[in-house]
């Protein structure tokens, strides 16, 4: 696709475009937690901070994914410089999330928490997206890509079940109304669909490890 | 976004509204003039907040003669402005704060409350006849959400019994069935099954007629002192404490006696997860969360230790032996 478009992403546009990143994700994050703890938050302050932080993770996963597919569209190479700041606070939010379920949901309670991990579909599939955003996380630093080496990218091809897990978790929470999840389950299927050859080799190569270790 | 800066002198949750006070009220509101002091009474910084950001007006609430409660509940009641602002009514919108943004302008006079069905007498009920055909009294009751919130509303109503006999009711009626406006103009949620979340509307509920005639079971037409607030089913709604909250439905305009079950709304929608009977029980989860326990909104913020054990029949043991010889787990 050949856009006729004049605006190039230059070196110096980066520090304001992550500034940007910066404060639209964490103004929204500290205000929703000040009007939380002073009670300002409607009637059950829990839920509203479990719903406001577990779609703020969400749309920032689905931001993070879609620079990629952006940066190849309209030619700007340099926009994959935020990928990994939009992915990071991806992760704060879904650790605000996890933190705010235990602490203010389950008041502690570790049995409940464990039982419910166990037991709840929708809780089972979202505590694993959160490993996998906690391992992302931790090995974000351009120190863990080197050490870990090609199996860095085996690490963070992960982030595809992740947003698949999320929009399951999203779509198994709620109690009716499935548009606002489907609309969210769709965008997912959608980036991934954009890189279907990439995942495609990734589950062949898959089954051809499998069948090499049965032999 | 707006933020309300609470200033030290600033009313805090703790300072609201002292138990004994509150049951001058009555006093007070006589001594004050209705129209100012329920402007008083309701006036706090979250209320404001929520408000403050466009020229909609409030709905316009009056206060009630009623017959107080006349035990003291040993549980903290939930404040009032948490009642009004945290409801589950799909006709005006899916999230927990959109009944009270989208209801203010409900239009609850004239109101027309069918009795039919299989009985002698059939009659109608108009908007002023809702608050006096019956005496009304105060009961303070726990309300359990399927979604293991809860709170504790002090409503105020008559027994649907009281209602029923009137109609004298014929020995072939077995159930209950309950009808709640339908009105897409005034109810957004009513306008698509986009807006309300999925649901076929008018809602609909039923009850067993030993059920209804249960001297718990409430038709509540206010809390706290005043008539109900759109969002909370004005103007005359129905309210069953054993039961999941979506059993005591809103706004009703038709409650027929029926020799069959009735459908009802949540069971239509997904039979798997919602019964027909819909009894708090805490040993039978919901497939998708469990129902041991529950969260108990009150004043006390984030850091409150509310969560507390679910208790069969929410705690009303009065009503176990209407399912003596059932099976709870089949017919939950």
């Amino acid at each position: 696709m050949s856009v006729a478009y004049s605006f190039k992403l230059k070196p110096a546009h980066l520090p304001w475009l992550k500034l940007s990143i910066h404060l639209g994700a964490l103004i929204p994050l500290v205000l929703t937690y000040y009007q939380a703890f002073s009670d300002q938050l409607g009637g059950d302050p829990v839920t509203a901070l479990l719903h406001f932080t577990g779609l703020g993770a969400f749309k920032l996963l689905l931001l993070s994914l879609t620079i990629t597919p952006l940066a190849r569209t309209f030619k700007q190479g340099l926009l994959i410089n935020v990928r990994r700041l939009l992915g990071l606070y991806s992760f704060a939010y879904a650790f605000a999330h996890l933190v705010s379920y235990v602490l203010f949901d389950l008041q502690l309670d570790w049995t409940l928490l464990l039982s419910e991990i166990i037991k709840r579909p929708y809780i089972t599939v979202g505590f694993a997206a959160w490993l996998i955003l906690f391992s992302l996380t931790l090995t974000s630093t351009k120190k863990a890509q080197r050490s870990l080496g090609r199996r860095w990218q085996t690490l963070h091809n992960f982030v595809y079940l992740a947003v698949s897990l999320v929009a399951l978790h999203f779509l198994w929470s709620v109690k009716s109304g499935l548009a606002e999840p489907l609309i969210y389950m769709v965008m997912s299927a959608a980036l991934l669909l954009y890189r279907r050859d990439k995942l495609q080799r990734l589950v062949t190569k898959r089954i051809k490890n499998g069948q090499k270790l049965k032999k | 976004m707006l933020i309300n800066v609470l200033k030290t002198s600033d009313a805090n949750e703790k300072q609201v509204t002292d138990e004994t006070v509150y049951n001058q009220r009555r006093d007070i509101l006589k001594s004050m003039g209705f129209i100012g002091a329920s402007a008083l009474l309701t006036s706090n910084s979250a209320q404001a907040g929520f408000f403050s950001s466009d020229d909609k007006e409030t709905f316009k609430t009056r206060a009630l003669d009623y017959a107080p409660a006349n035990q003291l509940h040993s549980e903290a009641l939930t404040p009032e402005e948490k009642i009004i602002t945290h409801n589950n009514f799909y006709e005006f919108g899916t999230g927990k704060s959109d009944p009270v943004e989208n209801a203010q302008q409900f239009d609850v006079n004239p109101w027309s409350l069918r009795v039919e069905g299989l009985a002698e007498d059939p009659f109608t009920l108009d908007y002023d006849e809702l608050f006096k055909q019956f005496p009304l009294e105060e009961r303070i009751y726990r309300m359990r959400c399927v979604e293991a919130w809860s709170m504790v509303v002090p409503w105020i109503g008559f027994s649907l019994a009281a209602l029923l006999k009137k109609a004298k009711p014929l020995s072939s009626a077995k159930y209950v069935a309950f009808e709640t406006l339908y009105d897409p103009k005034q109810m957004p949620g009513q306008k698509s099954r986009f807006a309300g979340g999925g649901i076929e509307y008018p809602y609909v509920e039923g009850l067993r007629i030993d059920e209804a005639m249960h001297p718990l079971t409430l038709l509540s037409v206010g809390l706290y002192g005043k008539t109900l607030p759109p969002q909370n089913g004005a103007p005359i709604r129905l309210v069953v404490p054993w039961k999941y909250g979506f059993k005591s439905i809103k706004s009703i305009t038709r409650i027929r006696l029926t020799d069959k079950r009735p459908p009802t709304t949540w069971n239509i929608l997904a039979a798997s997860e919602y019964g027909f009977y819909a009894n708090v029980n805490p040993t039978v989860d919901h497939p998708r969360w469990s129902q041991a326990s529950e969260r108990r909104i009150s004043s006390a913020g984030l850091f409150s230790r509310n969560r507390i054990d679910t208790k069969m029949f929410n705690g009303y043991d009065q009503v176990a032996s209407l399912y003596q010889g059932m099976d709870l787990r089949k017919h939950f």
